[in-house]
């Protein structure tokens, strides 16, 4: 075998990369969502958690730096798989059928992929990139989502992760490899309820923040 | 019970590759419900020759569901709406009286078009040639039952050699990917101690081909799985994400 072809760069490559990348988000979310349940707890609980997180220091510019090379991996390949799988069949067909296979999930993927990465960017720039001498979390939180727009925004953008993330998860292990007649259904379901949670746990925190003001 | 329909059929026509195609509407008379769907273009052809016209150009060959040459999409499913069938073992008592079927080609820019219903699918050959085989040293044949496998594998060999390289997972992928046949090529060797020694190089030779070729990149929607007619299971795509990985990232073939 010639040793020209580098197999990150093939299409099992190029797969794996999404996989690997997005079961790092898929960490991520769990760990965001588990922060964020901290919220119910009222708001100085809420207030307390960001300041242990903040305190990891070093830890935490760590973290972030690795979710920034995923976000790129997996934003570059997804769009150069995108533009290759368009390219594998420009002629449409006339009738479209579904067998079976498809889902909402599957088929939507780089549509939810570019409007979640909108999305994030516009999330950071809401509580992330801002400045927080004078202020808390909390009430960055509660000033954002006295706006209906903003509370609309967030939602639906949960909703689409949640959406993205109902094919990603299990279609990440079948691309690792992980695929038995044992563990595959569990899978799947794990996929939709893993989706379901974080659609209920996010997507309702922006209207409690709203009503707690 | 017999019984006969008549159908009007929506058929893609194109008299070469790079000429413009478009669709047809031709009427299936008094079609036999015991037809198959094959022979029912044969009676449409049949009048379009006496009416001095070309007649539908479609591939076939064996019309028992085994040799892999037939296939279009009818009505947007591959081989047809049946389960595990091929367009050659469709037969017209499920379609009724009435009905109006299109019937397009593969369409995929790994299988050009040729005319009309035929498309050129030999980059499924060329996946085969990359490493699709085992070589073997001629002499006197090894007795039979001489390497011991267990059942097990032999049935999953088994049923990954079903594949009869029809082209229907590629025409019924989203992305117009090959996965499903590679993966299956790739497994039925995979998983014998005899595929064992290339399996290495077959893995990254097939994929490697399969990119070049133009296919689309496979992104787990599983509608080739619904749509292939030997029900050829994804979990060997898992099978062929392993070998991949065993051979690109962990083996010693550079
Ligand atoms: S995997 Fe199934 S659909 Fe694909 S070529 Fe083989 S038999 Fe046809
Ligand atoms: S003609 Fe041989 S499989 Fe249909």
């Amino acid at each position: 075998m010639n040793g020209l072809t580098n197999p990150m760069g093939t299409s099992v490559g190029k797969k794996l990369m999404m996989a690997v990348t997005g079961l790092g988000f898929c960490c991520f979310l769990t760990i965001h969502l588990a922060g964020n349940l901290t919220l119910y707890g009222g708001k100085d609980f809420f207030n307390s958690y960001v300041e242990h997180l903040h305190s990891l220091g070093p830890l935490v510019t760590l973290a972030e730096l690795g979710l920034l090379f995923f976000a790129l991996i997996h934003v570059l390949t997804g769009m150069l798989l995108f533009y290759q799988n368009y390219n594998a069949r420009p002629a449409r067909y006339s009738v479209n059928k579904r067998a079976g296979g498809r889902t909402l999930g599957s088929a939507t993927m780089p549509y939810t992929g570019v409007i979640l990465l909108l999305f994030v960017i516009f999330h950071l720039m809401n509580f992330h990139f801002v400045d927080k001498t004078n202020t808390t979390t909390f009430q960055l939180m509660s000033n954002a989502f006295a706006s209906p727009v903003y509370i609309f925004i967030y939602t639906f953008a949960v909703i689409i992760a949640a959406i993205h993330v109902s094919h990603g998860l299990w279609s990440a292990f079948q691309t690792l490899g992980a695929n038995h007649p044992k563990y595959t259904p569990f899978l799947r379901g794990l996929s939709i309820v893993f989706s379901v949670v974080i659609g209920i746990g996010l997507g309702f925190i922006p209207v409690y923040v709203s009503l707690l003001r | 019970m017999t019984k006969n329909i008549n159908v009007t059929l929506k058929v893609w026509r194109q008299k070469g590759p790079h000429v413009k195609g478009g669709f047809e509407t031709y009427p299936a008379t008094d079609i036999s419900t015991d037809m198959s769907f094959l022979e029912m273009i044969d009676c449409v052809n049949e009048q379009l020759t006496l009416d001095g016209k070309e007649p539908i150009a479609f591939d076939h060959d064996c019309r028992e569901g085994i040799c892999g040459m037939c296939g279009a999409v009818i009505n947007g499913r591959c081989h047809g709406q049946e389960k595990g069938t091929t367009l050659c073992q469709l037969h017209m008592r499920h379609f009724s009286n009435g009905d109006t079927i299109v019937i397009e080609p593969w369409r995929a820019t790994a299988f050009p078009m040729v005319k009309d219903l035929v498309v050129d699918r030999s980059a499924f050959d060329q996946i085969i040639l990359a490493g699709g085989y085992i070589s073997v040293n001629t002499g006197g044949a090894p007795d039979a039952n001489s390497i011991p496998i267990a059942q097990e594998i032999a049935e999953l060999a088994m049923d990954a050699a079903a594949c009869i390289g029809c082209g229907a997972c590629v025409a019924a992928c989203p992305n117009a990917s090959a996965m499903l046949f590679t993966s299956a090529k790739i497994s039925q060797l995979a998983l014998l101690p005899q595929g064992k020694p290339e399996a290495t190089s077959r893995a990254l030779a097939m994929v490697n081909k399969m990119d070049e070729l133009c296919f689309g990149n496979c992104s787990n929607e599983r509608e080739c799985e619904a749509e292939c007619p030997k029900e050829i299971s994804i979990s060997n795509i898992a099978r062929l994400n392993r070998e991949f990985v065993k051979a690109g990232l962990v083996s010693v073939v550079k």
